[in-house]
């Protein structure tokens, strides 16, 4: 069977010729219906990650490969092929303040895509689904139905738009940076929330963040990108407690954790709007550890079962092919 | 001014001057601030207490709505209609803000206190130079400064906040939001402050970047020996970069420690929730959130605005409000958890 989705060589540019962007550099993955799994896209501003949410929602067509989801480009979807992507494919967005039309109550946002969607045969029927939704994600039902959106929080308006995604019955869920905006005290709740939906009803979630602590506590695997490129991947143990790639290490080291024991880094920062990007690696010109070997790029080298770097450090290692990335991704 | 809150004020400034020489920059003491809606009156702030050193730096955490931002607002006297400072001192070195006429308060901004807006990076002027910004901010600010005086003074900002000398005849566009962020630090230096007060200077960046520019700050704090209150929400920012902690709950500060009190002894149950909240590396996949939701200011529960979220909620939490007290050590809490041992203390 083929797998849920899959990304073959995928490279987005933008402006492609003399003042391309690339956005995303030949990046391959799939994750499987069966194992369902959430897997982290951490990097920072300009890294890709946003791109990759778009070109997975069809949002934006790839410049080069595919993005198969059960087997099909998703750029020759038709018809009821097409709703059937629309339906299965969900997105979480960063601001739960700017999504919501403030004329509409909750009920009015949960019922348009049950009718477009033909979900429910019935009102009653409609009105169980959405419960069953609000409940899912932790929410009273009677306290939520009927209120506008500036009657209620941060935490509780993000968590009504996974309750949407639900409804929805996705079997992939996108989550950009979905607690990035929220207060840190809600935060628990929304990732808990993230981890059900995983666990009970069988989602698989790609959480996009910049946010390493957050991925540490929800995520299976991870892939760290910086500038389109994957720079490390593997199990989120193993990259977030022994980072190997010079720019994981840099990541890692910046996390402020509420831990006074646990200080930032001495580590020199370079700032990024400094750098450039040559033909090389494309940390190149902040990476601490950079040799003249690094002027080509290089490619993944498998470090552990579950994790592989792009960084000459380790060329001694097996190298790893492009297309065979998911290996290293546990579910 | 109740004598209570007076008493416990002299208190924790004669066990802060115990531990340290240094001179207090900033007093502010029973500030009041309410804003009036339809809906009726909300209190966003209730008898805000706060003193700092020269030097020293304080965060300032609380949910969206505690009034963290109310408090900056008020602190540089910006607070607008339906709101109104309604009664308080906030004391600078030797200035009493709150006597000052408008023009002077003008000139105060900024030379005194200076203020670092949230989202100040999305603030800039996309259509004039960054080095212009720089220059008007002085003029708006200051008198008896030459042309020639402020350009060296913008320039010598920018490089203390390491950007190069070319930003100054840069636009906005030009820059990435960590510089653009450092820019405003810049534009918040110009005139050497008592006081900076920045509201979530890195909550749109990156890790990376956030390091970088709270780095940027501390040293800056260190070169000017200026007192900095940091508003935010990421606890993780306030244990790395942060002398102390005050926690803000429905308008009111229910706890200011030192960063490591708070974090290995938090006292008031609502830091408590906080800090247990908090990710840790150990317990991967365990989370702990704040049960309930911020109470709304219009319609705050009787007693202690935070008893229906407490876990160890008494009786008389319901009808009796807590005052501010100071602990052995100058801690300070509002709860009545603690009001036993305070009472103690005292005998």
């Amino acid at each position: 069977m083929a797998p849920l989705l899959e990304f073959k060589n995928v490279s987005k540019i933008y402006n492609p010729g003399k003042d391309e962007t690339v956005a995303l550099d030949n990046l391959s993955f799939t994750l499987k219906e069966e194992e369902p799994t959430i897997l982290t896209v951490a990097g920072e501003s300009g890294s890709g990650k946003t791109t990759l949410a778009m070109l997975l929602l069809g949002f934006i067509s790839a410049t080069h490969g595919q993005i198969l989801y059960k087997g099909k480009d998703i750029d020759n979807l038709r018809g009821k092929e097409k709703v059937a992507f629309r339906k299965e494919v969900q997105a979480v967005f960063q601001d739960p303040f700017a999504v919501f039309n403030p004329f509409y109550t909750v009920d009015h946002l949960l019922e348009v895509p049950i009718n477009r969607f033909k979900i429910a045969s019935n009102k009653h029927e409609a009105r169980e689904k959405m419960n069953e939704a609000l409940t899912a994600v932790g929410l009273q039902p009677d306290e939520i139905l009927g209120r506008y959106p500036h009657q209620l929080s941060g935490g509780q308006r993000q968590r009504i738009n996974i309750a949407r995604a639900l409804i929805m019955r996705p079997k992939i869920l996108i989550a950009d940076e979905p607690v990035s905006m929220v207060d840190a005290s809600l935060r628990a709740n929304i990732l808990e929330t993230l981890q059900v939906l995983q666990k009970d009803y069988g989602v698989s979630i790609i959480y996009i963040t910049h946010d390493l602590t957050t991925a540490f506590h929800i995520a299976d695997s991870i892939m760290v990108l910086y500038r389109g490129s994957v720079m490390e991947a593997g199990g989120v143990d193993e990259v977030i407690k022994t980072p190997q790639h010079p720019y994981t290490q840099l990541l890692v080291d910046s996390i402020p954790w509420p831990d006074l024991n646990r200080r930032w880094g001495q580590t020199d920062l370079v700032p990024s709007e400094d750098s450039v990007i040559g033909t090389g690696c494309k940390f190149y010109s902040r990476c601490p550890h950079a040799m003249d070997v690094c002027k080509s790029r290089p490619g993944l080298f498998q470090l552990e079962p579950y994790q592989t770097a792009s960084c000459y450090l380790y060329k001694d290692k097996p190298e790893l092919k492009t297309e065979a990335l998911s290996s290293v991704l546990p579910v | 001014m109740t004598t209570t809150t007076q008493a416990a004020a002299t208190q924790a400034a004669t066990t802060q001057a115990a531990q340290s020489e240094r001179e207090t920059v900033l007093t502010v003491t029973d500030l009041v601030v309410s804003y009036y809606t339809d809906a009726g009156r909300a209190k966003a702030l209730d008898k805000v207490n706060l003193t700092l050193k020269a030097g020293e730096k304080i965060g300032l955490v609380g949910e969206s709505g505690s009034g963290k931002s109310t408090m900056a607002l008020a602190m540089m006297r910006m607070i607008k209609a339906p709101g109104r400072i309604e009664a308080g001192n906030v004391v600078v070195g030797d200035i009493d803000l709150m006597s000052l006429s408008d023009k002077d308060m003008l000139q105060a901004r900024l030379s005194q206190i200076a203020y670092i807006p949230q989202g100040a990076m999305n603030s800039l002027n996309p259509v004039t130079r960054i080095g212009s910004q720089l220059v008007d901010a002085m003029k708006a600010h200051t008198k008896d400064v030459s042309k020639e005086e402020m350009k060296e003074r913008a320039i010598a900002a920018l490089e203390s906040v390491e950007l190069k000398p070319e930003v100054f005849k840069m636009y906005a566009h030009e820059l990435s939001g960590g510089m653009k962020q450092r820019v405003c630090i810049a534009i918040g230096i110009l005139l050497e402050p008592k006081v900076i007060i920045a509201d979530e200077p890195t909550s749109a960046l990156d890790v990376v970047t956030q390091r970088q520019v709270m780095e940027t700050i501390n040293r800056i704090q260190e070169q000017i020996g200026a007192a900095v209150i940091l508003i935010g929400h990421d606890m993780g920012l306030m244990a790395q970069s942060m002398d102390k902690v005050a926690v803000m709950y429905a308008g009111r500060l229910v706890e200011v420690s030192t960063v490591r009190e708070m974090f290995t002894d938090p006292k008031h149950p609502y830091s408590q929730a906080l800090i247990r909240s908090l990710p840790k590396l150990e317990e991967k996949g365990v989370f702990e959130g704040i049960p309930g939701m911020a109470p709304s200011l219009l319609r705050l529960p009787n007693g202690c605005a935070f008893h229906p979220r407490c876990r160890d909620v008494m009786d008389h939490c319901k009808t009796t409000r807590p005052e501010n007290q100071v602990l052995t050590g100058g801690r300070r809490v509002t709860c009545h958890l603690y009001a036993e041992e305070n009472e103690k203390a005292v005998a």
